[in-house]
């Protein structure tokens, strides 16, 4: 496979950018050497089985979990040593798979953390309005403790509150994780919606097929490595791809 | 029916001192699952640091003038010893607790139990044994209402308990230091993901609980009008069943535990032996354990999936 033909802008430094990475938990090794870029204002999947360390990059990524070895740059710096919530003040976000939500905070409150880095007032209402346009029924539910919402809604507050900061990089972890399929296209429409405004996205997904519809490239990692890597439309033509991960039969 | 009220006057002071150090135990363990044996000697502190503020501020001189301490440097003490307290916790989280943060959960709780211990006698060495008595910040006066005796002790011990209660409930609910702690509590991951900046959280929690037990310790040396380094050992363990009573980790919980808790101690003073008095406050942790695990305002609760 071609190296990704990234739509970057000669020189300018993509929004992500990993080198080597090593994510070790204990003995094991979960990621071994992955590297990647993202662009500022693409949507790049990252798409494995289960086990394969997406979730494990994403984590090393936003600093949740350390990196045993290799380099990331992270909108125009280096992330070794620095703390999960420095990096999120630099203007990332993670969506977590499980979405991660306060379940004893109301729905309003889970978005206005969201917002924790800016902590303004006027900015967070403006924000607030916005999710509330992207989600329509978090509005509704804005007074309920976040616990009590559907699978669907709790992805939707887990997007929604990480709109709030008013992030230039978005992980997304396994939106489409354990949601009905008719929930899972209203997630998808809001992620493309998201993308629209200029939101660079990062998005990890075991439904091969949504995700290389959603992307613009694609990453393809098994047990700890990227092995296939190109532009999305290229990956869904791939006969190996199509075999592995698509559930066709390829002649 | 007099000597009921007065068991229940007696009870509601005893027990806001209860409840205050019952909100730093469960505040704690609300966000680090720890239960934080040193709070006992973080309230024994507190109390120490109201005598020596007092003290340093000529209150024995007043006494001896017969002048009366005023109301401005009653505050300015509490607030000294309210400080001293939230500085020694936060020391304690941070030299103590957050290099065993991480490690399997019996490491944190010997941890505790070390630091409990350590104080101890660090305030038997540097406090010295002997009781001291506890200079009248607040000179007492009595009030008799139909032949219930009250004190402006009792009544200031109540007010300055629900001030500070309320307080601690704006704090928590409408700051964003408040909203930090809670998402803390609940997910600490999920917080850093919020960009909350999560050891500082956690510092800034065991230096409100530290402050609020200092102002127990002082209400304690009023109440009780004498103070000693080992003060700590029964009243914080009292303190510890109140917040497990109310639901540990649940604030409101911690401060109904308190109020049982004193209360069920006074009315088994009067009504059956002030022999029973500490032993009623273990009979109900054995009950609660046995009927309620959670506590009376805890709940269990599921992981939606």
């Amino acid at each position: 496979m071609s190296e990704p033909a990234a739509p970057r802008v000669a020189g300018a430094e993509p929004a992500l950018r990993v080198a080597s990475l090593e994510v070790r938990y204990g003995g094991i090794r979960a990621v071994k050497g992955v590297s990647l870029e993202v662009a500022a204002g693409e949507i790049v999947t990252l798409i494995g089985a289960n086990g394969a360390g997406k979730t494990s990059t994403l984590k090393a990524i936003i600093g949740l979990v350390p990196a045993a070895a290799g380099e990331i740059h992270l909108l125009g710096a280096p992330t070794r040593g620095v703390p999960t919530h420095r990096l999120v003040a630099r203007g990332v976000q993670l969506v977590p798979e499980g979405r991660a939500i306060f379940g004893n905070l109301t729905v309003l409150e889970n978005l206005q953390l969201g917002g924790y880095v800016s902590r303004d007032p006027r900015r967070l209402a403006e924000r607030l309005e916005r999710v509330v346009a992207l989600f329509p029924r978090l509005g509704e539910r804005l007074k309920q403790e976040g616990g009590t919402l559907s699978g669907g809604e709790q992805q939707m507050l887990a997007i929604g509150r990480a709109l709030m900061a008013d992030p230039k990089l978005l992980l997304l972890d396994e939106p489409s994780l354990g949601l009905a399929p008719k929930i899972v296209q209203e997630v998808f429409a809001a992620i493309r919606a998201v993308a629209a405004t200029g939101i660079t996205i990062l998005l990890v997904e075991q439904n091969t097929r949504l995700a290389l519809e959603t992307a613009q490239r694609a990453y393809v990692l098994v047990t700890g490595e990227i092995v296939i890597s190109g532009a999305a439309a290229e990956l869904r033509e791939d006969p190996r791809i199509r075999a592995a991960y698509l559930g066709e039969a390829v002649h | 029916m007099s000597q009921l009220l007065q068991q229940i006057v007696n009870g509601l002071s005893l027990g806001s001192i209860y409840a205050l150090i019952a909100l730093g135990y469960t505040m704690v363990y609300g966000i680090l699952k720890l239960i934080n044996f040193a709070h006992s000697e973080v309230f024994m502190v507190g109390a120490y640091a109201g005598y020596f503020a007092a003290t340093w501020l000529g209150i024995e001189s007043m006494e001896a003038a017969g002048q009366a301490f005023p109301l401005y440097l009653a505050v300015g003490v509490l607030l000294v010893a309210m400080a001293s307290s939230a500085a020694l916790g936060m020391a304690i989280e941070r030299l103590a607790y957050r290099p065993v943060r991480n490690a399997p959960r019996l490491t944190p709780l010997i941890t505790a139990i070390g630091v409990s211990l350590l104080l101890q006698n660090l305030g038997l060495l540097v406090f010295g044994p002997n009781p001291r008595r506890y200079p009248p910040v607040l000179k007492e006066v009595t009030y008799e209402l139909g032949g219930v005796v009250l004190t402006n002790v009792k009544v200031t011990i109540f007010v300055v308990t629900l001030l500070l209660m309320v307080g601690l409930q704006l704090l928590v609910h409408r700051t964003w230091t408040g909203k930090a702690m809670r998402a803390v509590s609940v997910n600490l991951d999920a917080a850093k993901l919020m960009g909350i900046d999560t050891n500082r959280t956690i510092a800034a929690t065991f230096g409100i609980g530290s402050a609020l037990a200092a102002a127990g310790g002082i209400l304690f040396g009023l109440d009780q009008i004498t103070i000693n380094p080992l003060m700590g050992v029964l009243t914080g363990l009292k303190a510890f069943v109140a917040a497990v009573l109310g639901g540990i980790g649940n604030v409101p919980g911690a401060m109904l535990g308190g109020l049982l808790i004193g209360l069920s101690e006074q009315l088994v003073a009067g009504y059956v032996s002030p022999d029973y008095r500490d032993a009623i406050t273990f009979l109900v942790l054995i009950a609660i354990l046995i009927f309620r695990p959670e506590g009376l305002l805890g709940v269990v609760r599921q992981e939606k999936v």
